[in-house]
């Protein structure tokens, strides 16, 4: 599709909560930009556009997964550049954030650019996140500075915590002369140690080690702490527990700089899943109990989770078929995100325009990159959702390299049917 | 037995699986078969033609060795592979060192792992009937079913008694195994021992937890000392072996709160003067051999009863 051309969107519901709108609207796209935002059938002007009718959709900004593994460099069998944002172009995701821990890390500007020169002709925008630590190994800092300089949109370890407190606090300092937003897995190492599911009854029943509720939430205090200390912002990465909620709500209160997310898989499982040793059910934090379940979709409702984000998070059958203690962490989500996030809108969790603001606006704002709104002159990132259209997630449907899923076989409800990234259509159904 | 019961396990992966019914019928079949052992010619020709793999990937003495009798007794062809000289060395998953072992159509493989649910996913990728002989810190069914033959042989019935089931029971498979069948076959289990051996949840197991030694001895029918595993004491959980064995030790005047009738049993091996005294270990009321010969049984059972059904 030439954006020259230009697109016109008609029939659509615009639900764009930056802008405060929620209504009827043809949009026209051109040249990569939003051109105009209109009542429907009033647009005049470019003849030439391709005329998609979106009737009985939402047009809404561009999804922005702030939280993947794209797994390249270093295990492109699991998932590469390319097939990690076709995945999330086919979820109605237009830019990912990838988090750095891949073979080599990105800790430094080189990563970083290969990275990015991967990215041209990818299906969405990749924005990289740099580690905080040399190696990611948690002893000194990276050359943060380079790494901003080369294109990363913010620090994280993730996939470890930063276990020293003084290098955590030393990182949260130094980010502040770049201005990078420092993503925080937050975990107590010492507590977790060998577990591989939430610690219970049930780890009990099934003979897993367990990993308490209190190995997250020992960290998640830590990092508030730090971000109050030094006043810089910390992002907290899937959070999971209810204890880690209040913890973040009471942070909020006090108007301290912590934002936080959650992923889909901590409001539509519980530890549960785990029966039968499904290593698809294995990831960092664990699922949980319904306790925190609820709480989670509490937080997601009053604004204590900003955001929710997948954490996907590729794995072949080499690290999931075998014994559960030794199978990886980590689930794929970047295609099951919108029918899950749109589970709860239809609970009655929270409405249309939360779901914006939750899947776009918000890390827009957290990682201060465009897009997050459909105001006229700004990029043209859109995601079409039909929430009414009904898919059984099945293997051959998986987009993602890899097809480590919990969710497979489920039939689900509403999905991204054209997604558009600066005025080109990368994915559609229509 | 109701009269409609069939036996209806292709695969033996823990108590937790079985039913009152089930546990009643394997012994049932386990008392039947128990005489075989103490005929002059021990072989019946049950399972002749059969093949049994033990896939061991943990040492193991007693229960590999007594599986292999089990089967041998019942004329059934037997092999054993130990992880020292299976493929795990060369880097094949376990997946498909099972799916080898089934292209060679055994009808049983019982399997010993040291994680959790390796016996569970071998069922979800083959077809042939999967006995666990203990995974992880999961179950060892055969282990917690002859110790109900062992105490229903001894005291007559199950229902109604009180077991004491002492020491590390967050690494004990076959703590579980038995927490789950005694409570299912009626008997009030209590455990104790350090709190650091606890395992978070294990009251919804079945086990009534005791912080006090005593509270938990105190008028038993079974007293159950688990063996402390040396090789699995990387968290620092106790101070010392010495300390473990004045507070938590079962001793003469801590096996006196027991009932006068009270038995000791062990699942073996002992660490002599650390969970248990050798006077104890050796004394007139410990059953701790006769559970060896009715794991002989049990095994016999569980393997005519998985053969039969497939």
């Amino acid at each position: 599709m030439a954006a020259t051309q230009g697109i016109l969107l008609k029939n659509g519901r615009i639900i764009d909560p930056a802008n405060g709108i929620d209504m009827a609207a043809d949009v026209l796209i051109e040249n990569g930009k939003i051109v105009s935002v209109t009542e429907p059938g009033k647009l005049s002007g470019n003849a030439n556009a391709q005329q998609i009718d979106v009737a009985g959709c939402w047009v809404v900004p561009g999804l922005i997964d702030m939280h993947v593994h794209l797994r390249e460099p270093g295990e492109e069998y699991k998932e590469t550049i390319l097939s990690g944002t076709r995945a999330a172009s086919a979820g109605g995701f237009t830019a990912v954030a990838c988090m750095p821990n891949t073979d080599p890390v990105n800790d430094c500007s080189v990563v970083t650019r290969m990275i990015l020169e991967k990215s041209h002709g990818a299906y969405a925008r990749v924005y990289p996140v740099g580690t905080i630590s040399k190696s990611g190994k948690g002893e000194a800092l990276a050359e943060i500075g380079d790494m901003k300089s080369a294109g990363i949109v913010a620090i994280s370890d993730d996939g470890r915590p930063v276990s020293d407190s003084q290098l955590m606090r030393r990182a949260l300092e130094y980010s502040g002369n770049f201005d990078l937003p420092v993503i925080c897995h937050s975990e107590d190492m010492y507590l977790s140690r060998t577990g591989v599911m939430n610690e219970g009854a049930l780890s009990t029943k099934l003979g897993l080690k367990g990993i308490p509720s209190a190995a997250e939430e020992i960290m998640v205090y830590r990092d508030i702490k730090l971000a109050e200390y030094t006043g810089r912002p910390v992002h907290i990465a899937h959070a999971s527990t209810r204890e880690s909620i209040n913890l973040i709500r009471s942070a909020k209160e006090k108007g301290s700089p912590v934002t936080a997310e959650t992923a889909p898989h901590y409001f539509s499982l519980t530890e549960k899943a785990v029966e039968g040793y499904n290593t698809n059910a294995k990831m960092n934090p664990p699922l949980r109990t319904e306790e925190d379940v609820a709480s989670i979709k509490e937080a997601l409702a009053d604004g204590t989770l900003d955001v929710i984000a997948t954490d996907h998070a590729p794995h072949s059958t080499l690290e999931k078929e075998v014994e559960f203690d030794v199978a990886a962490n980590g689930i794929i989500g970047l295609e099951t995100a919108v029918p899950l996030t749109l589970n709860l809108v239809r609970e009655g969790v929270f409405d249309e325009a939360k779901m914006v603001e939750l899947l776009s606006v918000n890390p827009a704002k957290i990682l201060k990159v465009d897009g997050g709104s459909i105001s006229e002159g700004s990029i043209a990132d859109i995601t079409v959702i039909n929430p009414e259209k009904e898919f059984q997630y099945t293997i051959d449907k998986v987009v993602s390299k890899s097809k480590n899923s919990p969710f497979l076989g489920r039939q689900l409800k509403g999905m991204a049917v054209l997604t558009i990234v600066g005025g080109d259509i990368t994915f559609s159904s229509l | 037995m109701k009269t409609e019961y069939k036996f209806d396990h292709k695969h033996i992966l823990g108590i937790a699986q079985l039913s009152y019914d089930d546990i009643e019928y394997i012994l049932h079949t386990a008392e039947s078969f128990k005489e075989i052992s103490s005929r002059s010619i021990k072989k019946v020709p049950t399972l002749r033609g059969k093949t049994i793999i033990n896939l061991f990937f943990e040492p193991s003495t007693r229960t590999r060795l007594s599986f292999e009798i089990a089967a041998k007794r019942m004329s059934a062809d037997t092999f054993n592979i130990s992880a020292s000289t299976s493929s795990a060395v060369k880097g094949e998953t376990l997946v498909d060192t099972a799916k080898n072992l089934q292209a060679m159509n055994p009808d049983v493989i019982i399997i010993r792992h040291s994680s959790s649910g390796a016996p569970t996913l071998l069922t979800d990728h083959i077809y042939t009937s999967i006995i666990n002989a203990g995974d992880g810190t999961h179950e060892h069914p055969s282990q917690g079913l002859l110790d109900l033959m062992t105490v229903k042989e001894k005291k007559g019935k199950i229902e109604g008694l009180k077991v004491s089931i002492i020491g590390d029971i967050g690494h004990s498979r076959v703590a579980h195994s038995n927490i789950i069948g005694f409570s299912k076959m009626g008997a009030h289990v209590s455990v104790s021992g350090p709190a650091t051996f606890m395992p978070v949840g294990i009251d919804k197991l079945g086990a009534k937890v005791c912080d006090s030694m005593q509270e938990a001895i105190s008028d038993a029918d079974v007293v159950m000392p688990l063996r402390i595993q040396k090789e699995r004491q990387k968290d620092p959980l106790i101070p010392s072996f010495r300390e473990y064995a004045s507070h938590f030790g079962i001793t003469e005047n801590m096996f006196e709160l027991a009932k006068p009738d009270a038995m000791v049993m062990h699942p073996g091996p002992i660490n002599r003067g650390v969970e248990l005294t050798p006077e104890i270990a050796d004394g007139a009321r410990s059953v701790i051999l006769d559970q060896v010969a009715n794991g002989v049984a049990v095994r016999m059972a569980l393997l005519y009863l998985v053969i039969g059904n497939s």
